[in-house]
């Protein structure tokens, strides 16, 4: 089936409450994400989902040179960075963007969809 | 049969079977490229052999034969290579017949995957010309303006995204058509308006595209016989391309519908249109939904389609009309319609009471400043009325509309 990665995004600076307007919004923010993710589970959609420490907590490596150099903060500068997502497996966009939509008002943000790589669009990368 | 009658059959097949075709092979083998590829090769193939062969006995049928082995030679080739080794599988067709019945369900489930709400608007306009209406990319490309290949980037990447992010080729269910459907009455209307009245370049009006327009129109009408809004925006879009001839005058002028000979209006067009609005009023006298902004729309055109000049038009129903559209569609360039009836039934001044607080919204709108010209005008706010025509023309793209708001600035009195 299908994979496809659900995307939220925080901003970039730490700010208090995880970003939200209040702690009580905070945490209903939580709760209602845990409600969307047992649903995952039970759908059988869930493979992974996670959120993220605050992006200026990263460390950019590159290993391509004899030894890595590293870098503090992000790989991308912008206002906003990547601070949780879902990996799910949902039959096709359609029910990946229902899943998205609910996934958004549960963790009240805006959700980018992406689907991932299949075995056979590899096979055809491979040989493009 | 002489060549220009094979020529003759082979326009007016591709322009009956394009779609359904390439419907066919994308459900078969679940990939649009090799669907439009194969069917495109498949029409090369009649135009090289029907002269000499003669035209099938079933057109539709030897070109879903002929195209299919052109889908399966070009698979092999490519398991051959390794690439779709497990496009494999797609060669027996396991998915189940079609229901016969009014119902093409193929052809609908192909409108809904190029119009799919997940594809950018000129992404989903042009897939749908492409993959629906059969039109070349040399064609959409001249019709928008656009490079040709932009226009072919374009279309591959809405065909690649399609293909990555699998967006399904199926119907939705009863309840998604509904509302997705509204999504892909907007592509063919935005289609229309572009043909209608052409944002930009040196032809005012485009027919390839009004008349393109029209046909994905009766397509959805045939495959969605049933639906209020399908019915209104065929009558919607016949009512209004009826008068396409008085549009333009010799000089290339545009001509409001006040001014038009409405003599030169197609009464064909306008007989079916009227049809579509009448059946659409007795299904909503027989409990149907309330008629949507395509069938409001629809009968406001009608209302302006039986009237025997402007002034005898009827004024009245009309706002009424509009009272009801704002209802549905509460937005500014509706009630910028509704200002101009209520200056017929009202006067200038009831019209620019409802335009004045527009023309924050829509500033950058040139059909705003011209309606306001018009209104400032026959208040005899002459000096105004120049400022709003000089806007007007320096907003529209359109060389017609142009022409026609400098004369009328021409003639102010001042």
């Amino acid at each position: 089936m299908p994979r496809y990665l659900l995307s939220g995004f925080g901003p970039a600076e730490p700010a208090s409450f995880g970003g939200y307007p209040s702690q009580a919004e905070m945490l209903q923010a939580f709760d209602d994400t845990g409600v969307f993710n047992d649903r995952l589970v039970r759908d059988g959609h869930f493979v992974f989902a996670d959120g993220l420490q605050p992006a200026d907590t990263a460390t950019t490596v590159d290993g391509q040179a004899d030894s890595p150099v590293m870098t503090d903060g992000p790989y991308l500068e912008t206002k906003e960075h990547l601070a949780g997502f879902w990996v799910i497996e949902a039959a096709d966009l359609d029910v990946a963007i229902a899943l998205a939509a609910e996934g958004s008002r549960a963790c009240r943000g805006r959700v980018e969809v992406r689907p991932f790589h299949t075995a056979d669009s590899i096979q055809a990368l491979r040989e493009s | 049969m002489t060549p220009g009658d094979v020529d003759e059959v082979l326009a007016r097949v591709h322009r009956e079977e394009w779609a359904r075709l390439v419907a066919v092979l994308a459900r078969r083998f679940g990939d649009l490229d090799l669907a439009e590829d194969a069917a495109g090769a498949a029409f090369l193939e009649a135009v090289r052999r029907w002269p000499n062969d003669g035209v099938p006995a079933n057109p539709g049928g030897w070109l879903t034969t002929a195209a299919s082995r052109k889908a399966i030679d070009q698979l092999r080739r490519e398991s051959v290579r390794g690439v779709k080794y497990q496009a494999a599988h797609m060669l027996d067709d396991r998915t189940p017949p079609e229901p016969t019945g009014p119902v093409d369900d193929d052809r609908l489930r192909l409108v809904f995957v190029c119009a799919h709400p997940a594809l950018a608007m000129e992404a989903r306009v042009a897939l749908t010309l492409r993959l629906v209406g059969g039109l070349t990319v040399k064609e959409i490309a001249r019709a928008f303006l656009v490079g040709e290949t932009a226009m072919a980037q374009r279309i591959t990447r809405a065909k690649a995204k399609i293909k990555a992010a699998h967006i399904p080729y199926t119907l939705p269910d009863a309840d998604a058509v509904r509302e997705r459907l509204g999504g892909v009455l907007a592509v063919v209307f935005l289609i229309f308006n572009e043909g209608y009245l052409a944002g930009a370049g040196d032809d005012p009006l485009r027919p390839e595209l009004t008349d393109e327009a029209i046909r994905l129109g009766r397509l959805l009408r045939t495959l969605l016989p049933d639906d209020g809004e399908v019915a209104g925006l065929l009558a919607l879009m016949l009512l209004t391309d009826a008068r396409r001839d008085a549009r333009v005058d010799p000089s290339g002028e545009l001509v409001t519908l006040a001014e038009q000979d409405r003599g030169r209006w197609d009464p064909g067009q306008i007989a079916e249109g009227l049809t579509l609005v009448r059946e659409r009023l007795a299904a909503v006298a027989a409990g149907a939904p309330a008629p949507g902004r395509y069938q409001l729309l629809a009968a406001i055109n009608a209302v302006h389609a039986t009237a025997s000049s402007a002034a005898d038009t009827d004024w009245g129903q009309i706002l009424t009309l509009y009272d009801r559209l704002l209802k549905v569609d509460p937005s500014p360039i509706v009630r910028l319609n509704r200002a101009v009836a209520l200056t017929e039934l009202y006067g200038p001044d009831s019209g620019l009471r409802e335009l004045d607080p527009l023309v924050a919204v829509l500033d950058g709108y040139h059909a705003l400043h011209a309606a306001r010209a018009e209104l400032l005008r026959r208040a005899g706010r002459s000096d105004e009325a120049a400022t709003a025509y000089s806007r007007a023309i320096a907003l529209t793209g359109n060389p017609a509309e142009q022409a026609y708001l400098a004369r009328r600035r021409a003639e102010l009195d001042r």
